[in-house]
Formats: C-alpha cells, sequence, structure tokens
C-alpha cells in the first residue's frame, strides 16, 4: 500500500515540477537575458489563468481557453514590458524589485476589480476527467498526466527553440554579452519584448491549467512565484536545464516530504506531535534545500560562477 | 546635506506634538496612527542600515520582524495563561514584563540574524535577495503550520505587557516608549554610520573589492551590519505584536518584507530620517486611500511604480535644495 501511495505522490511531485518549471523558465530567460528580477511574474501566472476562465465560461472549451491563457499573458506582457519594464533593464536590483512589486500591487488589484473578489472555476474537459491505469495496481488522474505531459512537450520545445532556432541563438548570445548583440545590428529591444512575452505566456498557461484543479483567485501567482525563485536559485539563474532539473527536485521534494515526514517521525514520536512537527518541517524543507545546496554551490547547481 | 537636517528636526518635532494633539482632542485614533508609523519607521531603520548603508539587499527581513512579534507574543501568551513554557535547562513560564521581553528579544533577533547572514552572505547579488527571501518564507510556513500558537490564525495576547510603575495600557504611554525606541535606534544608527566601522560597510556598498584590499575583512564588516540591522527590525516586530495586542504569520509574509523596503525607498535611501517619512507617507496612503476606495493598493503600487521611474531618490529629496553639479 504504501509503495502505491509513494509512487502516485511521486507522480504528484512531478506534475508539480513541471508546472513549476513553466514558472521558471521564464524567471530564468528574463533573467538571463535582460538581467531583470522579475517578482510580477506570478501576475502573468494569474493573468493567464483569469483570460482562461473568461473564455471558457463564454465559449465553453478548454482548449480555447488554454489558448487565451498563452495569448492573454502574452498580450499583457508585451504591454508590461513596453511601458514598464523596458525602463529598469539599466536600473539595479533594488529599483527592479522594486517596481515589480509594485506591478503585483497593480495588477492584482487591477484583476480584482475587473473579475471581483471571489474565486472562478475552470472545468477540467470530459475527455480528461477520471484516472487512468498506468501499472498493475496504480491508477492516476488523466488530467494531472496531461499537466505532465504538456509540461515535457513545453521543455522540450525550449529546448528546441534555444539551440536549433535564429530566436534562440540571439536569446542564448543575449545571455552572453547583451551589448555585443546589439552591436552586431541586432534589434535588441525587440528580442527582449519577445523573451518576455515567452516568458509571460509559459507562466499564463501554467496559472491556467493549475487553475482548472485549484481555483482562479487574486493572489494565486505569489507562492507558486516564491518556489519558482527556489527553483532558479536551486537550478543557477540563468540556466534553463537549471530550472527543469531544481523544478522537479522541489515539487517532488515538497510534495513527499509533507506526505512523509509525518509518517516518518511516528517512529519516534507519538502520533499527535508527529503530525505537526513533521507537517511544520515538511513545508520548510525545499527552503532546507535550497540552503544547503548554496552552501555547496553558492551560485546555484548549473549557475555560472 | 543642511536642508535634511532641518527637515530632520521638523519630522521630530511632528512625532512630538501629533499624538498630544490626538490626546487633547480626543482622536486616540490618531496616536494609535503615529505609533504604527514609529514602529514601523524603526523596523525600517533597521533596514536601511543594511539596505541603504551597506547595500545588502535583504528581502526578507519580515522574518526579524515576525520572530520579534512572535517572542513577545509567546512569552505573553504563557505568563498570562499561567502555563509552563518549558522546563528544560530551566523552568520557565514566560513573562509580561518589557524589561524581561525587550532583552530576549534583541538576543533572539540578533541569533536569527546571525544564522542567516552567515548563509545568506556567501551569495551576492540576485542570490542575496532570493535567497534572504526564502528564509523568511520558511519561517513564514513554519508559523502557519505549527498549531501550538494559533497557527494561521495568529495569537492574541490580551493584556499588554507591563513596565514598572508606567501604565503601558495608556496610548500616549506606549506611544512615547516606541518614541523612546525610535530615539535610542536613531541614535546608534547615526553613531555607526559615522564611526569608521560605518565608513567601512558604506565603502563596501561602493565597492567591495577595494575595501578587501586594504585589509578589511568584509564578510565580517557584513555580517555585523547584518545582525544589527535585523535585530532593530525584531525589536519593532516586538512593539508591533504589543500595539496590537496580536500577532499572526502575516507579518512573516514576504509583503511584510516588500513594505519595510517601501518605507526605506519612499522615504529615501540612506538618509536616517527617510524610513519614518516612508512609513508616514505609506500610513496616510493607506489611511486616505482606503477610505475611498477598496483598492487602494492598485493607487499604491502606481504611485510607488511612477516614484521608482521618475523620483528615485525617495520624498526627502523633493525638499532637498538640489545641488547643481556640471555633467
Amino acid at each position: 500500500m504504501t509503495s502505491i501511495l509513494f509512487f502516485e505522490q511521486l507522480l504528484n511531485g512531478i506534475q508539480f515540477g513541471t508546472m513549476l518549471f513553466l514558472m521558471s523558465a521564464g524567471l530564468t530567460l528574463i533573467f538571463g537575458v535582460m538581467g531583470l528580477i522579475n517578482l510580477a511574474h506570478g501576475s502573468f501566472y494569474m493573468i493567464g489563468a483569469f483570460s482562461a476562465a473568461l473564455i471558457a465560461s463564454l465559449t465553453g472549451s478548454f482548449w480555447l481557453a488554454l489558448l487565451a491563457s498563452l495569448s492573454g499573458a502574452a498580450i499583457a506582457g508585451v504591454l508590461i514590458e513596453i511601458f514598464i519594464i523596458r525602463r529598469l533593464y539599466r536600473r539595479d536590483h533594488l529599483d527592479q524589485v522594486l517596481a515589480t512589486f509594485a506591478l503585483i500591487l497593480l495588477l492584482s488589484e487591477g484583476v480584482r476589480w475587473c473579475f471581483g473578489a471571489f474565486p472562478l472555476y475552470l472545468d477540467i474537459p470530459e475527455n480528461l476527467n477520471g484516472t487512468l491505469p498506468i501499472l498493475d495496481d496504480i491508477i492516476y488522474s488523466k488530467y494531472r498526466l496531461f499537466i505532465i505531459f504538456m509540461g515535457l512537450l513545453i521543455a522540450a520545445g525550449l529546448y528546441i527553440l534555444i539551440t536549433k532556432t535564429r530566436l534562440g541563438v540571439r536569446i542564448r548570445a543575449g545571455q552572453n554579452d547583451r551589448q555585443m548583440i546589439s552591436a552586431l545590428g541586432i534589434d535588441i529591444s525587440k528580442l527582449y519584448t519577445i523573451v518576455f512575452a515567452l516568458g509571460a505566456s509559459l507562466a499564463g498557461l501554467a496559472g491556467a491549467m493549475i487553475g482548472a484543479i485549484q481555483s482562479v483567485e487574486v493572489g494565486m501567482g505569489e507562492p507558486i512565484l516564491i518556489l519558482a525563485f527556489v527553483v532558479i536559485v536551486i537550478g543557477g539563474i540563468g540556466s534553463i536545464k537549471g530550472a527543469l532539473i531544481g523544478s522537479i527536485l522541489v515539487g517532488v521534494t515538497d510534495t513527499i516530504g509533507r506526505i512523509f515526514l509525518p509518517e516518518f517521525l511516528k517512529v519516534f514520536m507519538e502520533p499527535a506531535s508527529a503530525t505537526s512537527v513533521g507537517s511544520s518541517i515538511g513545508s520548510m524543507l525545499i527552503y532546507i534545500l535550497m540552503a544547503l545546496i548554496l552552501i555547496i554551490k553558492p551560485s546555484g547547481l548549473f549557475g555560472k560562477t | 546635506m543642511i536642508i535634511e537636517k532641518v527637515f530632520n528636526k521638523w519630522i521630530l518635532l511632528f512625532l512630538f506634538t501629533i499624538p498630544v494633539f490626538g490626546f487633547v482632542f480626543e482622536e486616540p485614533y490618531y496616536i494609535t496612527l503615529t505609533t504604527k508609523v514609529v514602529i514601523l519607521g524603526i523596523a525600517g531603520i533597521g533596514l536601511n542600515l543594511a539596505l541603504g548603508y551597506c547595500g545588502l539587499i535583504s528581502f526578507g527581513h519580515a522574518a526579524f520582524f515576525g520572530l520579534g512579534g512572535y517572542v513577545t507574543g509567546i512569552l505573553s501568551f504563557h505568563a498570562l495563561n499561567s502555563e509552563l513554557m518549558f522546563s528544560w535547562p530551566f523552568v520557565s513560564s514566560g513573562s509580561s514584563d518589557m524589561l524581561v521581553i525587550w532583552p530576549i528579544v534583541i538576543l533572539s533577533s540578533a541569533f536569527l540574524a546571525l544564522i542567516i547572514g552567515l548563509l545568506s552572505l556567501r551569495t551576492t547579488g540576485v542570490y542575496f535577495i532570493m535567497i534572504t527571501l526564502a528564509f523568511a518564507q520558511m519561517l513564514y510556513f513554519f508559523a502557519i503550520s505549527w498549531p501550538n500558537y494559533g497557527g494561521e490564525d495568529g495569537l492574541s495576547i490580551y493584556m499588554r505587557n507591563s513596565l514598572p510603575i508606567i501604565n503601558t495600557m495608556d496610548p500616549l504611554t506606549f506611544y512615547f516608549i516606541c518614541l523612546f525606541w525610535l530615539l535610542v535606534v536613531i541614535f546608534i544608527s547615526a553613531k555607526l554610520i559615522n564611526s569608521s566601522f560605518g565608513m567601512a560597510f558604506q565603502a563596501i556598498k561602493q565597492n567591495e573589492e577595494r575595501v578587501k584590499s586594504v585589509g578589511i575583512e568584509t564578510f565580517k564588516v557584513k555580517l555585523l551590519v547584518f545582525v544589527i540591522s535585523g535585530t532593530i527590525t525584531g525589536l519593532a516586530g516586538s512593539l508591533y505584536t504589543d500595539l496590537n495586542r496580536f500577532i499572526s504569520p502575516s507579518v512573516l509574509n514576504w509583503q511584510m518584507s516588500g513594505e519595510i523596503m517601501i518605507f526605506v525607498i519612499l522615504g529615501g535611501i540612506a538618509r536616517l530620517y527617510g524610513p519614518i517619512v516612508g512609513a508616514a507617507f505609506f500610513i496616510v496612503i493607506e489611511q486616505t486611500l482606503g477610505g475611498y476606495t477598496e483598492n487602494w493598493q492598485f493607487w499604491l503600487g502606481l504611485i510607488l511604480i511612477l516614484e521608482i521611474l521618475y523620483v528615485r531618490t525617495g520624498i526627502l529629496s523633493l525638499f532637498e535644495k538640489k545641488f547643481k553639479y556640471e555633467k
């Protein structure tokens, strides 16, 4: 029984990790190419979820809703990049942190204004409802498998984009030397807008997909944003490979830790206090993991030193 | 700079008179608001030492603010319920005496700052911002999931902690206790900034390599600044719990870290009195806009963005005579 539970939770962890990857890939790209810390990245997650919920309630189609989450977040990304973010690239980190913190206030309240304070719900499509037998005894939610599949698909897509296309060459060149690439006659501000919108749309897609499991509400983006920060710190800021490995690591540690740490502690302690201590430490586990990794490698697993 | 000094005197004058007016015209609400400004100002002054003067962009000062608050809350919770807090290595049932609570708060926040500093000062730049943020979040989640002290609902203490002779329940008296701490903190900070140690940590902000090359161990200097900074913010957290007679995990949340940062930036970075002005501005905005619209944070965000994009040097600079230098 425990092994089935373990396997199920492992899959849950991987599913959570793939969504974290969608968030952290954008964050790490934006930092790598433009040198910008974007606290407002969680807001695109929220905007994606709300665009999806809006379109789903108008058309009833989940797939159109996913498309809306991508484009809604991308449009918001382009507008915000052009009007605000663009002015921050040359500023120091402190200004960036504060301006994007202010953006969170602005966007969260803006969305609350438009959609009200009550959470919205997004339905899982008919053919992804229910469960699927994977191995002998193990059944698992189809929709969560779909999320894992989408996450891996996008990871592969990003890999091809970065390594095989012209845009990818420019992005990598931008990460290495910003001045040089603009000196070579590449329209750097267009490139920045594209990268920002790409990151925003990935976050938006993650928001819509998670929004279908949980609820779509204001402030949904911030908890996952902090986790995405932990991911990119673990993986090394600027590294997409680091973001992927860090995401899975954080997703699995968090999920498994919360479930199994209380169980594990029951071996040594009385059950009631094992549950409370276990769940408290379980919720801190990923931060402890991050601290440990930073002690060994201060610039993350795949970071440039 | 001369203008700033005059302005600082005005700030002090305001701090001494506003609550007295509140008292005379029987508007205790204004005393509470000004107390809040003073306490948040202390928290900001703490952060300003690390962030403004030494360039350590800590996005996790809520950890110290919250720790100070929780230590105060827990100590007096046990004292008021006369429940044993722990029986090893010595028996303790908490305390509701501020003279006992303050030293414990100071020691525990200094200790926490030492641990967080030791780990996070190994990193620089964005990593430092994010790792301080993550440590604060770690405490936040711990406070939420630890059921003994209210968990997510927070912890109420029914009586404000006491001092000998003085009646702390009186709003005006409590205000002057907070103001006393503000003056102490300002005095200490001013002494520090002008000391040789202060020169060292301000030089680190400008160029750490050069400071290293003259033989100063910059890691130790930064660690010490971080510890002092965290301790001051922790003390503010203790006063904040006493003001509200309530503590909840929300003071450990990252928005709190952001708000303390906003006090520093709005007032003007690396200005001794800046955080007080920033905190006052924040509270005024909250009170006035919050009266008109539920979405006051939208306007706060807008003001902040405009300030960062266009003003850049904080409110105090608007009052300061600009000296023109040729470019």
